[in-house]
């Protein structure tokens, strides 16, 4: 039991459970289930599906964080995948083409990988401080994604596209297999070859990792091209949900969002240390935090003030000096 | 000395995952003594001190300051009730002035603003007191380490640190009642130690308890009034230094008889039969850092580099790895021309580096002892082929029995071990790659005779298993012991090569240090 308690997800994931189990004194039917044309609907599904965006852009953001930077632009790259893929999908003159969507996909997640290289040189080789490095593309990149589409927001009817974000396979939703094959893909990339100890070197400390022979220049501009593709692949996500390119909403202040499930997730920002797992768990946390506050119909004014009430108590949760402090109030109590 | 001890730590215990560190220990310190904590690498003393000064609580036992239960919830509650420490890493900020450095978290104020003139004087007074004239303007990191400790210590010393509001009948009017001195001449030159010692005895005769940890045995002997041992977190005793011989003292730190040392001496003096050369630089030098110096190591030969701090040892050794890039001259291996432009082309060439600064530029001390050893190796295969898990445990399970680093648990994270095993971790890291050349700069510095023996010895053995070894060491004792070769350095510039043959010793080198080039 202590073992369990110890885990530094233990906390994070209590709070998941309360935040589902607290929905059905509002939603009596939250936890159900039910399976309609081959497609499993429900509550729990929804809060799955909702959290793709965001799970794909935490997961990104560990591993830049774990480096020792942060990468801030992660929003505008979203909105420029989606914005270059409906604009392409846009001009083809069959929209149901599945080969002009892949290509457009493709583009869009290249387009991204160039973007992510442009942040790691920034990072590594010019050698400004990944705040703002990334800063530059993140202001930068809703200006592009606006050029893209002449500021227009695009519409697209394409059912091939329309699959990714809102269709359905073996009766689930397939952004969340396509969330699900992408941290499979990443825990193996970085457990299974060097990739996630050396990173962590570098993170934790430079200065012994260049003299220990490490390579760290290609190993952060990976990163940040890593988070910039697993951004594209949730803009296309969003944009594919709504059928639409609109650059100013897509993955609006979803950095902050990411940043947040990451640190929920016990990695620190310092760098060093990482875990996909626990981001994954801090993003699905908070698109169950949000979804949490309109079942019980939080007012929308007080939404946000509800959302920090939630992660000041989650990150107090999580500070050992802060249940010490609880539980000595408790045993004292209980011996006077 | 008074009769009544002014901090009384009884039955202390204190554990860690998977490790009790201290169990029901007992220590006594009486004002105006020096007690010296003495142990091996993990007995037990910097958690002894940790405990004290508040950093880590306690799982049993208490401590009593001036017969009170005290209980501090971190080091600025400690030194509020003037109990103050100077750690063996100095613990100070950089980038801040020397004064502000002095005097930080009780700066002197007049309506919540910082009086700096009044600030600068009081550093400088307290300076003074230790024969140090500095500019107490100037950032703290444009001094040599050993300045810094000095000022570390002024720091601790300085009575504003126990704020007058508090009644102190043991020393009222004093600033530390307790001052703990951890490892405070590891990184200072002999007349630097002499000097700091005289403020010992100046703090001493004022009635401050003094808690004294080194590992140059010597040292001890000259200013510690009575002792204490640990060994594996237990009590071993507490003596009087006057009744402990030397080598009592060792056989009960270590808990078994002391004959590796004497044995070394002879081995390297003669056994020098040097191969090939491996590594040659020619006119190799940085501007700023180290003039232009030729050296060759051959293989199976240890190369001494003897100098005062500050006299470019490190520079010397930073050079030939491409740690840091030279400005003139040129550096062949194997009689092929290379250009060691980073760490990793040194690496590939089979040079290895073991830092003087473990803790920041060695060990990563949040991975575990597994991957730090595994680091470099895996550097040099890169990313995409990893070192199979098997064959790391093989690796790691053999280095940790070969250099017995405790705990023998290779999942713990690094910084969890005592400064020695860290030591032998980072020698680990290096031996697996089977370099050519091994550089160790300070591989001996803070860390106890016992484990100094054995990476001694483990020098001398690589060497004679063929591998080249070019040796830092801040102890003459210790380079003479070693080396075939000395190369001696004085103000930055390689002055004399010294064969290390039945003639030579200490004088002879000190000689050339004071000097310059023997005529």
């Amino acid at each position: 039991m202590t073992a369990l308690t110890r885990h530094r997800l233990f906390w994070p994931a209590v709070v998941l459970v309360l935040l589902l189990v607290s929905n059905v004194f509002f939603a009596p039917r939250f936890f159900s289930i039910t399976l309609q044309d081959g497609h499993l609907y429900g509550s729990l599904i929804d809060v799955l599906r909702s959290s793709t965006p965001l799970v794909l852009v935490a997961l990104g953001m560990t591993v830049v964080i774990a480096t020792g930077g942060i990468d801030l632009s992660v929003g505008s790259v979203m909105a420029i995948a989606g914005a270059l893929a409906c604009l392409m999908i846009g001009d083809l003159p069959d929209q149901g083409s599945v080969g002009g969507v892949l290509l457009a996909v493709v583009a869009a997640v290249g387009l991204a990988a160039v973007l992510g290289i442009w942040n790691g040189v920034l990072v590594t080789v010019i050698g400004i401080q990944p705040i703002i490095a990334t800063l530059i593309l993140m202001v930068a990149g809703r200006g592009i994604a606006q050029l893209l589409t002449d500021g227009q927001i695009i519409n697209v009817s394409s059912p091939p596209f329309r699959m990714i974000g809102a269709g359905y396979f073996l009766t689930l939703p397939v952004s969340v297999l396509i969330v699900a094959a992408v941290v499979v893909a990443a825990a193996l990339l970085t457990r299974r070859s060097a990739l996630g100890v050396l990173v962590e070197a570098v993170g934790a400390s430079p200065t012994a990792s260049r003299l220990a022979g490490i390579r760290a220049r290609g190993l952060t501009i990976m990163a940040y091209v890593f988070a910039a593709v697993c951004a594209a692949v949730a803009g296309l996500i969003f944009s594919s949900n709504v059928a639409s390119a609109d650059s100013n909403a897509a993955g609006n202040l979803i950095e902050l969002d990411a940043i947040l499930a990451v640190v929920i997730g016990g990695t620190a920002l310092t760098g060093g240390r990482f875990s996909l797992a626990g981001s994954v768990l801090g993003a699905v946390l908070i698109s169950a935090l949000d979804i949490t506050t309109y079942t019980i119909g939080i007012p929308a004014e007080t939404t946000l003030l509800f959302k920090a009430v939630v992660v000041v108590v989650l990150c107090l949760s999580q500070s050992a000096a802060f249940r010490a402090v609880v539980f000595r109030r408790r045993t004292v109590g209980a011996s006077a | 000395m008074s009769d009544r001890p002014i901090l009384e730590m009884t039955g202390i215990r204190k554990t860690f995952p998977g490790v009790v560190a201290l169990d029901g220990v007992d220590f006594r310190l009486f004002p105006g003594e020096v007690h010296a904590l003495m142990g091996e690498n993990g007995a037990g003393k910097s958690t002894l001190i940790k405990v004290l000064t508040g950093v880590y609580g306690i799982d049993g036992g208490d401590v009593r300051l001036a017969g009170e239960p005290v209980h501090f919830a971190g080091p600025l509650q400690a030194q509020q009730a003037g109990v103050s420490t100077v750690y063996q890493e100095v613990n100070l900020c950089p980038n801040l002035s020397v004064a502000e450095n002095v005097c930080i978290g009780r700066e002197p104020r007049r309506l919540g603003r910082i009086r700096w003139a009044a600030m600068r004087r009081r550093a400088a007074d307290l300076l003074a007191g230790l024969d140090l004239d500095l500019d107490v303007s100037a950032p703290l990191h444009s001094y040599s380490l050993a300045i810094q400790q000095m000022v570390a210590i002024a720091r601790a010393v300085d009575p504003a640190a126990a704020p007058a509001t508090r009644p102190q009948p043991e020393a009222s009017g004093r600033g530390s009642r307790v001052l703990i001195l951890d490892e405070p001449t590891s990184s200072l030159d002999a007349s630097e130690v002499a000097r700091l010692f005289e403020v010992i005895r100046r703090l001493k005769r004022d009635g401050v308890a003094i808690l004294f940890v080194s590992h140059f045995l010597d040292q001890v002997y000259e200013i510690a009034d009575r002792m204490t041992v640990l060994r594996n977190g237990t009590l071993i005793g507490e003596y009087r230094t006057a009744e402990l011989p030397q080598m009592e003292l060792v056989t009960k730190m270590i808990g078994k008889e002391l004959t590796v040392l004497e044995r070394l001496d002879d081995q390297t003096r003669h056994a020098a039969a040097p191969g090939e050369p491996i590594v040659a630089a020619h006119g190799l030098g940085r501007t700023g850092a180290v003039a232009p110096f030729d050296l060759t190591i051959r293989g199976g030969e240890i190369v001494g580099l003897a100098g005062l701090l500050g006299s470019g040892r490190t520079e010397v050794a930073r050079l030939l790895y491409g740690a840091d890039r030279p400005d003139s001259g040129r550096v062949e291996i194997d009689g092929r021309p290379v250009t060691l432009r980073a760490p990793r082309t040194a690496m590939h060439h089979g040079i290895a580096f073991s830092s003087e600064n473990r803790r920041t530029e060695g060990i990563i001390g949040e991975l575990s002892v597994r991957e730090n050893i595994v680091l470099a190796l895996q550097a040099a295969r890169g990313w995409a082929r990893p070192v199979p898990r098997r064959r790391q445990d093989e690796l790691v399970a053999r280095y940790v029995k070969a250099l017995d680093i405790r705990p023998a648990d290779p999942e713990i994270p690094v910084r969890n071990l005592s400064g020695g095993n860290q030591q032998k971790v980072l020698l680990a890291r290096w031996l697996i790659t089977e370099p050519r050349l091994l550089i160790v700069d300070e591989p001996t510095r803070g860390i106890d005779v016992g484990a100094k023996a054995e990476i001694q010895k483990l020098l001398v053995e690589l060497a004679g298993g063929g591998m080249a070894v070019l040796f830092v060491s801040a102890e003459l004792e210790e380079v003479l012991r070693l080396s075939h070769k000395i190369e001696v350095l004085r103000d930055r510039r390689l002055v004399e090569e010294i064969e290390n043959t039945d003639g030579v010793d200490a004088d002879r080198i000190m000689q050339t240090i004071a000097s310059g080039a023997t005529p």
